[in-house]
């Protein structure tokens, strides 16, 4: 008897198992595969998606750019939807990767301010929609630094800092354009000897012992919990970790900053295209750029969709800074494949650095 | 003598303090109502509500079941079989048999993952390929696109699962008596018979242990589920680590602290049966031997 | 069917599973190492390693302290445990396989919120006033000790996710020994030191040698841990194998001539550590 209800158990575990499987099919509608940052999304959208069009959404998150280009790479997953920066949108665009959209399917596209369409990185604008934009700078707690922090090369200045004090970005490109800013270098250079010069000054941060840790959205409780002084992320970011720990304080770089948009695409690996297009539309709708906004607090690329946001953030010099301050920032572009190649050589030669403690 | 033995209970005692503080810590905290990991700040069961209400980790935990029962239904039948084929060779081919079966336990975990990773994403291709190349010809596409996802996840986990099964099997077979199957077909049993019958049930120890075994290794991996679950499906493991790169959340705590107090019972209930066994089989030999002595 | 036909072919599924699913991937491997993204042959690949030396050095380096650390730790405690009684070893046994059973990479996190700044360990420590101590005496000079994204925090890791892994093996061929050994050279008038020299330490080697082999490989492989507890700091080959294939820097035909190697050094690793006692492979399974 024992036996009989052990295998029935059994039995209806793999019942289970089969009909979750198949169950993120039975959906009426199908599905769609959204590949999108982490913390990047107010996850309801996601309910009210599925619910108004009848389309499961399968979510998953990257960390970086070029985390998700390798995954897309290596062959070993496949998404409808993916949501990269701009030069990763021009570096998919090159290797054939992306698929062109048809806006026929996406009318909430005209929601999309003028300005942030056609973008050098995919000119006659065919093959992205924005989702958000905004700069990266410097968080950081004055009351753990002895005096103000206002540009890129006070992360390097060892009197300044603590050792164990500095939290870098995760991503190749990020950090290495913090050291090419400090250094006084176009951050889109693909002179050799500027970007090894980059790396060894990052090089020497991390021989110092500045950096606590090169991390991506685990900045979020350190930050919070004081547990570095200084960190290194996006406007958008910077409000959130806010409502956690008021001390924390925003820098523009003297130097500049860079200025980044991201956009949703269609890889060419999609297998349900037609809800890829029904996702883009439903995202760039303006109700739904306000929803997200209140989770991610990244600036929006719609001028009806900021216009339905509080004053506080309307007028925010983070999310929205002054013209004067976005004339010195300057968005990435994508990289020659040699300059890729050493950027790949130079991030494991960083990587493998000893980091003096 | 005595105040060396005592010693050495402490020194023990120290041990199992190292190894159990950070998981009371994890579970005291799964109950602290602040975010803040370092501070108490009253009890609370939010946590676990939370956590009810997450689906990715809700799919995540019934891809871990789902898995590792069928990995290790698959692998059982698989390995038993397997270990009475190879069990039956004669020694060189079995030494390299073993030898070959002894690579997925000793390589990295991160080299069997990364190479079948390799396989998988050059067999959906190749598959991706033959689709499109059929639907060319002759108009017809099939519905279908290959992908790694649950069936590649599976696939993986049984090639790992397996040799555990054998290495618990085999040790059985060197016990099992050869002549009895042999006596079992004079008697008029069919082979098939002999082999339920008669081989199968004194295997079953081995059996019984391989699955548990298997079905533990498949609960407990990370390294190749990660590279060969694809897009679709993550299981638990998977689930904790892209959390704990992200906001950190008590939620894992809570996550924890369940499957912690599941294994507990589950290991009692175990032990109690396999004590209340023995004692049954102590009492039925003391009656036997009553018996004999009559 | 006669069951001389059915034996012969009960492990043919099994075989050829295994050409498929163990073999093949393994040759993939090599076949991505000794070729470029265009599909050519090419030993570039190897050529280049030399810049790698220093991730090689530090995880054998890591993996080798942990390992040390385990056998330091784990050698005492199994030595100690086989001598109880049964029923004590059972429970005891049963409370190292415990932890085990929880995911490693929820014993990992664990250690994350432990060693913080303002983790509870340096809350400890400020309590007891040991911070304020050493800052006074000048070996500190911030208001913890930093433990969280260091070395010592990945080795920390390894050491306490893969000691039941040395405990285990060990206790195993301990527990084993028979008992008439010791008397009999107790009869023959050894010391106890003598008896654990020459008797008992020899005898458990087995157990040694597996327990180094299941703690050392994971270890010196293994990425999550240095990911978590090492703050993308202290790279491990682990951490630049998963770059190369689900990471930050494409390309797999490096990653798998990293794979290559490290596959190869721990195989001559383990081949001239089993020259020195004859590894059974029951004590591989505990």
């Amino acid at each position: 008897m024992k036996k009989r209800i052990s295998a029935f158990l059994c039995a209806a575990l793999m019942l289970c198992t089969l009909l979750a499987g198949c169950g993120s099919n039975s959906a009426p509608n199908g599905i769609v595969r959204v590949y999108n940052w982490g913390e990047y999304i107010d996850m309801d959208l996601l309910d009210e998606f599925t619910e108004e069009t009848g389309i499961k959404v399968l979510y998953s998150t990257y960390d970086s750019n070029e985390n998700m280009y390798t995954k897309l790479k290596s062959g070993s997953v496949n998404y409808d939807v993916i949501i990269p920066s701009d030069y990763m949108i021009s570096r998919l665009i090159d290797e054939d990767m992306l698929m062109k959209l048809d806006f026929s399917q996406i009318p909430n596209y005209a929601n999309i301010d003028e300005q942030y369409k056609n973008m050098i990185y995919d000119p006659n604008n065919e093959y992205s929609v924005p989702y958000t934009w905004g700069t990266t700078g410097i968080i950081y707690n004055p009351t753990m630094v002895d005096r103000p922090i206002t540009k890129w090369a006070d992360l390097f200045d060892t009197d300044l800092l603590d050792s164990h004090s500095v939290l870098m970005f995760d991503n190749s490109r990020d950090c290495i354009a913090i050291a090419l800013m400090a250094l006084g270098y176009d951050i889109n250079t693909t002179n050799p000897d500027e970007i090894i010069e980059a790396v060894d000054l990052l090089v020497e941060q991390k021989e110092n012992g500045l950096v606590q840790a090169y991390v991506m959205d685990q900045i979020f409780d350190k930050m919070a919990n004081n547990e570095a002084a200084v960190g290194v992320y996006y406007a958008g970011d910077y409000l959130i970790m806010l409502e956690d720990n008021p001390d924390l304080v925003w820098v523009q770089p003297e130097e500049g900053a860079n200025l980044f948009l991201d956009a949703m695409c269609v890889p060419t690996t999609c297998q349900n295209y037609d809800n890829a297009m029904a996702f883009i539309n439903f995202m760039c709708s303006n109700e739904a750029y306000v929803k997200n906004f209140d989770v991610i607090g990244y600036a929006l690329p719609s001028s009806g969709a900021t216009a339905m946001l509080d004053e506080e953030y309307r007028d925010s010099d983070v999310l929205y800074p002054s013209q004067e301050y976005l004339n010195t920032c300057t968005p990435f572009i994508n990289l020659d494949q040699p300059s890729l190649e050493l950027y790949d050589s130079e991030w494991l030669r960083l990587g493998m650095a000893s980091s003096g403690n | 003598m005595r105040k060396a033995l005592g010693i050495s209970r402490i020194y023990n005692i120290l041990v199992y303090i190292f190894l159990y503080a950070p998981i009371l810590v994890l579970i005291i905290f799964s109950f602290n109502d602040s975010k803040n990991r370092a501070v108490w700040s009253g009890f609370t069961l939010h946590w676990y509500v939370d956590l009810l209400h997450n689906d990715a980790i809700i799919n995540a935990f019934i891809v871990t079941l789902g898995v590792s029962v069928l990995a290790a239904l698959v692998a059982t039948v698989f390995g038993t079989l397997a270990a009475i084929g190879f069990f039956s060779m004669r020694r060189k081919p079995r030494a390299f048999f073993m030898g070959v079966n002894n690579i997925p336990m000793t390589n990295a975990d991160i080299i069997t993952g990364v190479s079948l990773m390799l396989l998988f994403v050059f067999f959906t291709q190749i598959l991706n390929d033959l689709v499109y190349f059929v639907g060319m010809q002759t108009g017809f596409w099939l519905p279908v696109d290959f992908h790694l996802g649950f069936i590649t996840l599976l696939l993986a986990h049984i090639t790992f699962d397996t040799p555990y099964v054998i290495l618990s099997v085999l040790p059985c077979l060197r016990q099992l008596d050869k002549n009895l199957s042999e006596a079992a077909q004079d008697l008029g049993a069919t082979p098939m018979q002999a082999f339920t019958k008669v081989v199968l049930p004194q295997l079953r120890p081995g059996i019984i242990n391989g699955a548990i075994i298997a079905f533990t290794m498949s609960v407990d991996d990370f390294v190749i589920s990660y590279f060969t679950a694809g897009a679709d499906v993550s299981n638990l493991a998977m689930e904790v680590y892209s959390m704990a790169r992200r906001h950190i959340s008590p939620e894992i705590n809570a996550i924890s602290t369940i499957l912690f107090t599941i294994v507990m019972i589950l290991l009692i209930v175990i032990n109690v049966r396999s004590i209340r066994q023995e004692q049954a089989e102590a009492k039925r030999l003391h009656a036997l031997q009553r018996d004999a002595s009559r | 069917m006669n069951s001389k036909a059915f034996v012969r072919i009960a492990a043919a599924p099994y075989v050829v599973w295994m050409a498929i699913f163990v073999i093949i991937p393994l040759l993939f491997i090599v076949g991505y190492a000794f070729t470029n993204a265009s599909g050519s042959f090419t030993l570039e690949n190897f050529s280049n390693l030399g810049v790698y030396a220093p991730v090689f050095k530090n995880s054998f380096l890591q993996a080798g302290i942990a390992t040390g650390v385990c056998l330091l730790i784990g050698y005492p405690f199994a030595y100690i445990l086989s001598n109880e009684r049964p029923a004590v070893q059972k429970v005891a046994i049963l409370l190292i396989m415990l932890p085990m059973w929880m995911n490693f990479l929820l014993r990992t996190y664990a250690w994350m919120t432990i060693l913080e700044n303002n983790g509870f360990l340096n809350q400890f420590f400020r309590a007891i006033g040991l911070v304020d101590y050493l800052n006074s005496i000048g070996m500190l000079s911030t208001d913890y000790i930093p433990m969280i994204n260091t070395s010592f925090a990945v080795v920390l890791g390894m050491v306490y996710n893969y000691l039941p892994f040395m405990i285990l093996p060990i206790f195993t061929v301990l527990s084993g020994i028979d008992r008439r050994y010791i008397e009999a050279a107790q009869d023959l008038g050894a010391n106890r030191r003598q008896i654990f020299r020459r008797l008992i330490l020899p005898l458990s080697l087995p157990g040694v040698l597996s327990g180094i082999m299941m703690v050392f490989i994971p270890s010196v492989s293994t990425f999550a841990i240095s990911r978590l507890l090492g703050g993308g700091l202290h790279w491990l080959l682990g951490d630049v194998i998963d770059m190369q294939f689900l990471g930050g820097t494409y390309n797999p035909h490096l990653g798998s001539a990293i794979s290559l190697i490290m596959m190869i050094v721990v195989v001559v690793c383990m081949g001239i550590m089993n020259r020195f006692g004859d590894g059974e492979d029951e004590a591989v399974l505990l």
